[in-house]
């Protein structure tokens, strides 16, 4: 093992022994909320690198992933406020419905060539949805949302948010490790090559089409479990869960933490949020804010800041090891 | 089941109106995307500005007369020279970039507009007033129908006999076409790209803010009107042909009817069919109905 | 049986023929270069063997099997494997993950989700890169090579695709007069170690008749002359329509 697995081992450990000591230190430290607070920032940090592999990996201009993540979590609540599923079967039916609209929205948007299409068709689909969900009122309440979502004792929140801490730590980690997998694998090599040159991707003998089909069904997939985490954290839902915006959002993490590293969203998750909890307790105009955090992004590092401050590093060992 | 022609024809004199509100949108962004290839996901908000602009006007100039006429003089000016501005100042610098900056660019401006519509004229529902000589009813087909409807669809005819003569006969037309054509070439010739950018981008939001003006009376002022008109107004440009201003008024047509006529059979989900037709487009004619297929 | 046989091809664009008519043989094993003129054809016609474009009529046999309309990845995965005349690279990947994702699409592992791309096909990734002469490069992006070694990392990553049919849209085209002369004594030795079958197109007239063993010559979309080197420079029609114009050499 060279100097830099070392490295970054050490590193992966401390972060983990940090994330595991995390809610003893907090409890003795300030409020609950920050307990909240991390686990809203695993909730997005997971809905930000399951979007990352069509944006990041595979080039396409999804804009309209709430959709996925609004699929899963409704697809749970209802299944666990209207039947008497079990919660576990409600907890996998999420992510599973949310694959399938990943599977028809995706259908039709890989099919044209031109990312405008894939663009405008991803955020009319999932603007759809998000009508039907606010419209069926008799199934979904509308935008009533839906309370009192039941939760299993083990990881209620009613009290303390430490149990579902963990659960939520555990399922981001497991899904963090398959995605990173996914990543690595030659599936995903070959998403890159369709990012890099599609039309040279297609000349080595890949099926585009379907290739980018499946990262979006896989992508859908892990959004829906991060919507299901939403559930179980909040205990209600309304279709604010499925708004365009929470797309844009998820498209700012990508880009502030730098889409062309695993971990950039995640970092771009963390400061949105915290930034979100901080803009809006002092005003109401988080979109504005938002929007001009965007312009700024793509007028002056459109590499993304992480992507930046990535680059910076490799410079850095590069030059150490020349 | 029987029939009603009379309430068949009043849903289709509406759907005519909602084409032509739509088409009002539909060129502009499809102006925009055949000159610059770039799709401005902000258009709806210039719709919303104008919209809120006539609310305004008509609120100040409520003594007088023709307010509502004066608002449908002004606001869209007003609309169409903010987006020139947000031409020069931002666009300006992303053509020839990625796509993804581009798209996100605009992106941004639905965040921003949003917010700044929010912040000068607040979350309540608003509403403009009907100017009096539009506000009454005509008797057709053994129907009703409000004044304001045909004023609509007469706006609408104006603009498109407009847009064809000015694409037919102006200078700015042929350049227009020709940028839609062969880029390269027009600027090869030695003209002013950059201006002629400017110009359409100043048209294309004109007519958002047009759209935004026309429609206002007719409809509370929120603001989720960005949202609700730019994801119709995605299906129409995709229908008709990414580019193609033909294109866009057919499909508006299309929509529009089917919309309407779609209220009929279902009531609250009339919008599913619009993605119905959508999708059979797209397994039929990817390029759209009359687009040639653009990368 | 020719390795590839083309019966009546046509296409238009926008009712310009670009391609009017073409029926072509090619023999197994040989280095076979399309000329003519720019606007002949020449790159419409390798769209129309590759699958970039679907012909409006006729025919395209590769051993004797029909390909004709299949898409692009059908025709690379039977064996025609092609280079473009705008150097066509992963610019954002290494050189060595350029030829490796090639590979793997090749073995038919580009579904694989779970196993780690980074120790698959690297013994295959790195005889390529040695074929074509960028072993030592193989950790740096694609994007930072120069134009010549940009054309070979093409080169590699067709070769990756075993083919048995090389198309090749101007391989040297953008090159020094020096790089030239390696590329094409690369070129010519691989196809003799493969056993390939080479189908180019080219404008450096001394390079075609020095390597091609048949030569065809395309004018307004059809083949005007087919024949061995050194009956097509003896042709009096090739020469009036080619060697009459500017491209005396």
């Amino acid at each position: 093992m060279d100097a830099t697995g070392k490295s970054k081992w050490i590193v992966g450990l401390a972060a983990a022994v940090l994330l595991i000591a995390f809610p003893l230190i907090i409890e003795r430290l300030t409020s609950q909320y920050y307990l909240y607070l991390t686990v809203k920032i695993m909730i997005w940090a997971l809905f930000a690198t399951s979007f990352n592999l069509v944006l990041g990996y595979g080039g396409m201009m999804s804009f309209g992933h709430a959709a996925f993540y609004g699929a899963g979590a409704y697809c749970c609540a209802l299944l666990l406020v209207k039947t008497a599923c079990p919660v576990w079967a409600a907890a996998l039916a999420g992510p599973a419905f949310a694959a399938a609209i990943g599977l028809v929205i995706g259908y039709f948007s890989v099919k044209i060539k031109g990312v405008f299409y894939f663009a405008t068709l991803t955020l009319a689909f999932s603007q759809l949805f998000y009508i039907l969900v606010f419209k069926w009122r008799s199934l979904t309440l509308g935008d009533d949302g839906i309370q009192g979502i039941p939760v299993p004792e083990c990881i209620s929140t009613l009290e303390s948010y430490t149990n579902y801490y963990y659960f939520a730590l555990v399922v981001t980690a497991i899904c963090f490790y398959i995605l990173r997998r996914i990543v690595q694998s030659p599936f995903g090599l070959i998403l890159n090559t369709l990012r890099e040159n599609a039309e040279r991707s297609t000349f080595i003998g890949v099926n585009a089409q379907k290739h980018r089909l499946i990262a979006f069904v896989i992508s859908a997939f892990f959004s829906g479990i991060a919507g299901v985490l939403l559930v179980f954290l909040e205990t209600s839902l309304s279709p604010d869960v499925l708004k365009w915006s929470n797309s844009g959002e998820v498209i700012l993490m990508g880009l502030l933490g730098g889409m062309h590293v695993f971990l950039g969203p995640t970092l771009g998750a963390a400061i949105m949020v915290l930034l979100n909890s901080f803009v809006t307790s002092y005003s109401e105009y988080w979109g504005l804010c938002l929007g001009l955090t965007l312009v700024l992004i793509v007028l002056f590092f459109p590499q993304g800041v992480g992507g930046l401050v990535h680059e910076r590093l490799e410079a850095r060992a590069k030059r150490k090891t020349a | 089941m029987e029939l009603d022609w009379s309430i068949f024809f009043a849903q289709f004199i509406s759907g005519l109106c909602r084409a032509m509100v739509l088409f009002l949108m539909a060129s502009g962004l499809t102006l925009v995307f055949g000159v610059m290839r770039v799709i401005n996901f902000a258009h709806g908000s210039f719709y919303m500005l104008g919209a809120y602009l006539a609310y305004s006007l008509t609120s100040l100039f409520a003594t007088t007369p023709g307010s509502f006429w004066i608002a449908l003089i002004l606001a869209p000016l007003a609309v169409g020279l903010l987006g020139g501005l947000v031409e020069y100042l931002l666009l300006r610098r992303i053509y020839g970039k990625e796509h993804l900056l581009q798209i996100l660019l605009t992106y941004a401006l639905i965040f921003i507009f949003g917010d700044l519509v929010k912040m000068l004229w607040g979350v309540e529902l608003r509403i403009v007033n009907m100017p009096p000589i539009l506000s009454g009813f005509v008797a057709l087909a053994g129907q009703e129908f409000p004044v304001y409807y045909f004023f609509i669809i007469g706006v609408g005819f104006a603009v498109a006999v407009g847009l064809w003569l000015l694409l037919r006969l102006t200078t700015l037309g042929k350049l227009v076409r020709a940028a839609a054509e062969h880029r390269s070439m027009v600027e090869m010739l030695g003209y002013n790209v950059n201006g002629l950018f400017t110009i359409v981008f100043m048209i294309a939001t004109w007519l958002g803010g047009l759209a935004g003006v026309v429609i206002a009376p007719t409809v509370r002022l929120s603001l989720s009107m960005d949202m609700d008109i730019i994801i119709e107004c995605f299906l129409v440009v995709i229908i008709g042909g990414l580019g193609n201003i033909w294109g866009a008024l057919l499909a508006a047509l299309i929509t529009g009817e089917l919309y309407s006529l779609g209220i009929l059979v279902l009531e609250k989900y009339a919008m599913a069919f619009l993605f119905g037709l959508t999708a059979v487009i797209m397994i039929l004619r990817p390029s759209g109905l009359l687009g040639r297929g653009v990368n | 049986m020719p390795i590839l046989h083309i019966k009546g091809l046509k296409k238009a664009f926008r009712g310009v023929a670009a391609v009017a008519g073409v029926d072509l043989t090619v023999e197994d094993n040989q280095i076979y270069s399309v000329i003519g003129p720019n606007g002949a054809g020449k790159t419409t016609l390798f769209n129309l063997i590759s699958g970039y474009h679907t012909c409006d009529r006729g025919h395209v046999y590769f051993k004797g099997q029909e390909i004709t309309g299949l898409p692009p990845e059908k025709i690379v995965g039977i064996g025609i494997g092609r280079s473009f005349q705008v150097t066509s690279i992963f610019p954002g990947l290494t050189v060595l993950e350029n030829i490796r994702s090639t590979v793997l699409v090749t073995g038919k592992k580009g579904f694989s989700l779970f196993s780690q791309a980074s120790k698959l096909g690297t013994k295959d990734s790195e005889e390529t890169l040695s074929l074509v002469e960028l072993l030592d490069k193989r950790n740096e992006p694609a994007g930072v090579l120069s134009a010549g070694d940009r054309k070979k990392l093409e080169l590699g990553i067709v070769l990756a695709t075993k083919p048995k049919l090389l198309l090749l849209d101007e391989p040297t085209c953008g090159m020094s007069t020096a790089e030239t002369g390696s590329t094409i004594q690369m070129i010519r030795k691989i196809a003799q170690e493969m056993s390939l079958t080479v189908l180019f197109t080219e404008h450096k007239m001394d390079m075609v008749f020095n390597v091609s063993s048949y030569i065809s010559v395309m004018n307004f979309g059809t083949i005007i002359a087919s024949g061995r080197p050194e009956e097509i420079r003896n042709n009096q029609q090739v020469q009036e329509v080619y060697f009459g114009g500017a491209y005396a050499s």
